[in-house]
Order: C-alpha cells, then sequence, then structure tokens
C-alpha cells in the first residue's frame, strides 16, 4: 500500500509522533492513507489507540524506513 | 504516625503504614529480638511471635499456616515461588504460562528459569479469557502464573476458572495477590500465593509465599544451615509481627472500606472524562479493585502531567514511558492496547477522604489544559 503522505517521526518520543499525526491527517482526503515512521516503541500501541478514540482506521504495519516501523492510518471521515 | 498528606493517591506503590502496626512494632522490636531458631526462652518467644504473624497471615490466604513463610519483599515471594517450582517440576517440562499483564517480577522470573514462555493475551479492559488461558497449557507445563487483580489498571482476573483449569492439567498456579491481601478476598485454587505487607499497611521489607502443600518445591538457592524452610536468613520478627497486625486490622475494616472507596473511585470515573477532553478511562468498569482508577490524557507527556500533579501536592504514579526507567511504555496498556502517553493511575489510601478526591478533580481539568496549551495541540 502506497502512503499518500509519510510522517517522519524518528528520534520523537511519546506523545509526539500521535500529536504529529493528528495535526496533519487533513492533508489527505478522506480514504487517504497516512503513514507514521516512529522509533519510539510507543507509537505500536499509541498510533491504533489514537485511531480508535478518533475514529480513524488503523491498518496496520508499513514498510520499515531504515529500520523504523510504519503505522498506516486511512482518513474515514472529514472532521 | 506516617506524614502522609490527604495528596497521596499512591496505595497500590505503598499503603503508608496502619496505625495498628506501628505499635506493634515498636513492641515487637522489644520483644522479639532473639534468634527464633535458638532454644532458650527470649528465642522461644520470639519463635512464638513469628508463629503467630504466620498463623493471621495464613488465615487471610485461606493457607495453612505451615505453608507460608516471610520473605524479604513481595518481588523476592514471587521469584522464589517461580524458580522453587520450575526447579521442583523440572522432570514435567520447562514452559510457563503466564498472562500478558503479570507484574514485571513474574515475567523476568519467567524469562531466567523457564525454556518457553506462553503469553496469555488480555482484552481491552486488562482481563485474560479463562478459555485461552486453558488452551495455552499443555503436558509440558511445569507453571502457570495469574495475578488476582492487576497492579496498573486494577482489573480483577478470572483466577477461579483459570484455576479450574490448571488442576485439570495438574499444573500448579501460582497467584499473585498483592493488590488484593486485605483488601478484597483471595481467591481460592492457587497452589502458591505471593504478597507483599507494604501494600496493606505493613511495613516494608515483609513479603509472603505461601505453598500449598503437595506443590513439588525445591529452593534455587543455596542451602541454609539455619533449617528455617523456603526462605534462606534471619528472619525480620518485628516486621512480620507489624504486618500480621496490619493485615488483621485492615481485614476487619476491608468490606466497609471498599465500600467507600468504590464511591470514591465511581466518583473518579465518572467525574474524568466529564471534566477533561479526550480522557480514556482504562480498566474493566466493575470486575476491578476498589481503590484504583486509571485514565490516559490524549496528547499529554506522562512525566510532565505527574511533575504538575506533584507541584499541587498530589502523589500518583503513569504507565507512560517517559516516566518508566526503562524508557519503555507499560507492557500492561501496550498488552490492552490503550493510550500508553499522559498515562494516571489514581490509587486511593486508606485515610484518602471524600475532600481529598473532590480536590484532585478541582485541579486536574486545569492542570491537563495547561499542559495541553503548552504544548500546543489544545485545538487538536
Amino acid at each position: 500500500m502506497n502512503p499518500d503522505l509519510v510522517l517522519d517521526c524518528r528520534g520523537m518520543r511519546c506523545p509526539l509522533p500521535v500529536i504529529e499525526l493528528a495535526r496533519r491527517i487533513d492533508e489527505v482526503p478522506v480514504g487517504g492513507v497516512v503513514a507514521v515512521v516512529a522509533d519510539d516503541p510507543a507509537a505500536a500501541t499509541d498510533v491504533p489507540a489514537w485511531c480508535r478514540l478518533r475514529g480513524h482506521l488503523y491498518v496496520g504495519p508499513g514498510e520499515p524506513v531504515d529500520g523504523a516501523p510504519s503505522y498506516l492510518t486511512r482518513r474515514t471521515h472529514a472532521d | 504516625m506516617p506524614d502522609v498528606p490527604g495528596g497521596y493517591l499512591d496505595a497500590a506503590s505503598t499503603e503508608p503504614l496502619h496505625p495498628a502496626a506501628r505499635e506493634v512494632l515498636l513492641a515487637a522490636m522489644d520483644d522479639g529480638w532473639a534468634d527464633p531458631a535458638r532454644l532458650y526462652g527470649a528465642a522461644r518467644r520470639a519463635r512464638m511471635l513469628l508463629d503467630n504473624a504466620r498463623e493471621v497471615v495464613a488465615a487471610v490466604v485461606g493457607a495453612r499456616p505451615d505453608e507460608v513463610s516471610f520473605t524479604a519483599s513481595g518481588t523476592q515471594a514471587l521469584h522464589l515461588g517461580v524458580l522453587g517450582t520450575m526447579l521442583g517440576r523440572r522432570r514435567v517440562g520447562t514452559r510457563v504460562v503466564v498472562s500478558a499483564v503479570e507484574h514485571s517480577s513474574v515475567l523476568f522470573s519467567a524469562e531466567t528459569s523457564a525454556g518457553a514462555v506462553g503469553q496469555v493475551p488480555v482484552d481491552r479492559t486488562g482481563r485474560v479469557d479463562p478459555g485461552m488461558f486453558r488452551s495455552a497449557l499443555d503436558d509440558a507445563t511445569a507453571l502457570a502464573c495469574l495475578q488476582a487483580a492487576n497492579h496498573e489498571v486494577g482489573t480483577l482476573q478470572p483466577v477461579a476458572e483459570v484455576a479450574a483449569a490448571c488442576a485439570e492439567h495438574a499444573v500448579p498456579l501460582l497467584v499473585d495477590a498483592a493488590q488484593v491481601v486485605g483488601r478484597v478476598p483471595v481467591p481460592a485454587g492457587w497452589s502458591l500465593l505471593a504478597a507483599s505487607a507494604h501494600k496493606w499497611g505493613g511495613p516494608g521489607g515483609i513479603g509472603v509465599l505461601a505453598v500449598r502443600r503437595g506443590t513439588r518445591w525445591r529452593s534455587p538457592l543455596p542451602h541454609d544451615e539455619r533449617g528455617s524452610g523456603r526462605v534462606p536468613g534471619f528472619e525480620n520478627v518485628p516486621g512480620a509481627l507489624a504486618a500480621a497486625a496490619a493485615l488483621r486490622a485492615r481485614s476487619e475494616e476491608a468490606e466497609s472500606l471498599a465500600a467507600s472507596q468504590t464511591v470514591l473511585v465511581e466518583r473518579i470515573r465518572a467525574q474524568v472524562p466529564e471534566l477533561v477532553p479526550d480522557v480514556e478511562v482504562v480498566g474493566h468498569p466493575t470486575d476491578r479493585l476498589p481503590h484504583l482508577v486509571t485514565f490516559s490524557c490524549l496528547y499529554v507527556d506522562g512525566e510532565a502531567l505527574l511533575t504538575e500533579l506533584d507541584k499541587e501536592g498530589f502523589a500518583v504514579s503513569s504507565g507512560s514511558s517517559c516516566t518508566a526507567s526503562t524508557l519503555r511504555p507499560s507492557h500492561v496498556l501496550q498488552a490492552m492496547g490503550v493510550l500508553t502517553h499522559g498515562n494516571v493511575r489514581v490509587s486511593l489510601a486508606r485515610a484518602t477522604t471524600a475532600a481529598d478526591v473532590e480536590r484532585f478533580l478541582t485541579v486536574l481539568p486545569g492542570v491537563v489544559a495547561r499542559l495541553r496549551a503548552t504544548a500546543g495541540v489544545d485545538r487538536l
């Protein structure tokens, strides 16, 4: 799956990767996919939990970037 | 009396010394100083006090006195419980089955002593499914471990069902009862049980290991000439006696205390999401400890939250990674799949009043709002 937007959150500690995702998910259209690349292990739990709380869809892990895991999120609604 | 401020809301870490324990501790230092392994009057006196303490604890946890040993801590009780059972049952197998949300000392003991560790997942409330636990057991399983209640989110575990499954497979079950002893009834069905006195208002330095008669267990430690059973070394007689006094007093008031704490925790559970936007209260809504509630605040740094609450006079703890010595998020919150950041665990002490809780509810929304405004996330 090719993401519409890749957020490089390497080096950011929790909760910054999720904040970055919240700030920028509006940059993709509804149905679009955002990849969060994050080396903080907390992101593995916090990205799916954020999707659940905000009503977006957590798709699953994406392609790692230089060994850093990535997490795919589909924007499912406008606000 | 211990100097405990009204904002102390971290009883799940340690409960301040119970008033009943203080007097007994001082008296036992005068009366129970001798070596209980010796054969003169003062030694017999110390032995008698130690035996009395053991009887009190045994009655509360549902054991026979000779099944109970005092350890140096709850952690040591868990270490000895896991390692000793693995050694005693190594002919059966080297596999351990644990829930994913056990105390780290159980997980590390299992890692150290087992050939394979089967981790049973939990649901979003932090509870294991007894059916999944049953499926994880096999003929090569030497030991199963399940906490009575989770230390981070307060969810009670289905110990009775899991104990029945373990009995069918003839697998001993170690129950970590640290969070329930002295608070709610101790579940039956355990083969080994561990607890910690400072969690019920006893002194630090006293843990409890109970090993049910007939459970294969062998000390993982060198032989001790004192022959004092499962735990080597000179016993802490005053500490054990004070622990027993605290437990007796605590058990007598447990029901009424649980009832009043349940009301206060219910109020926190209901009010925090009303007063603070974007908060998730975690843990089972009904099958839970009476005194403990945990919630996570979206976009908030856990360490900053603890620091700001401390400035306001509140002592709470957090499972967020930035607050842990390992810099890893809580394995409990991860296993539940709930937010790991902005996490706060509130656990009411025996002396916590409704006014203390109201003050917390008054202060918390402003603290979270300020932190969000500073981080520029208040409009997200």
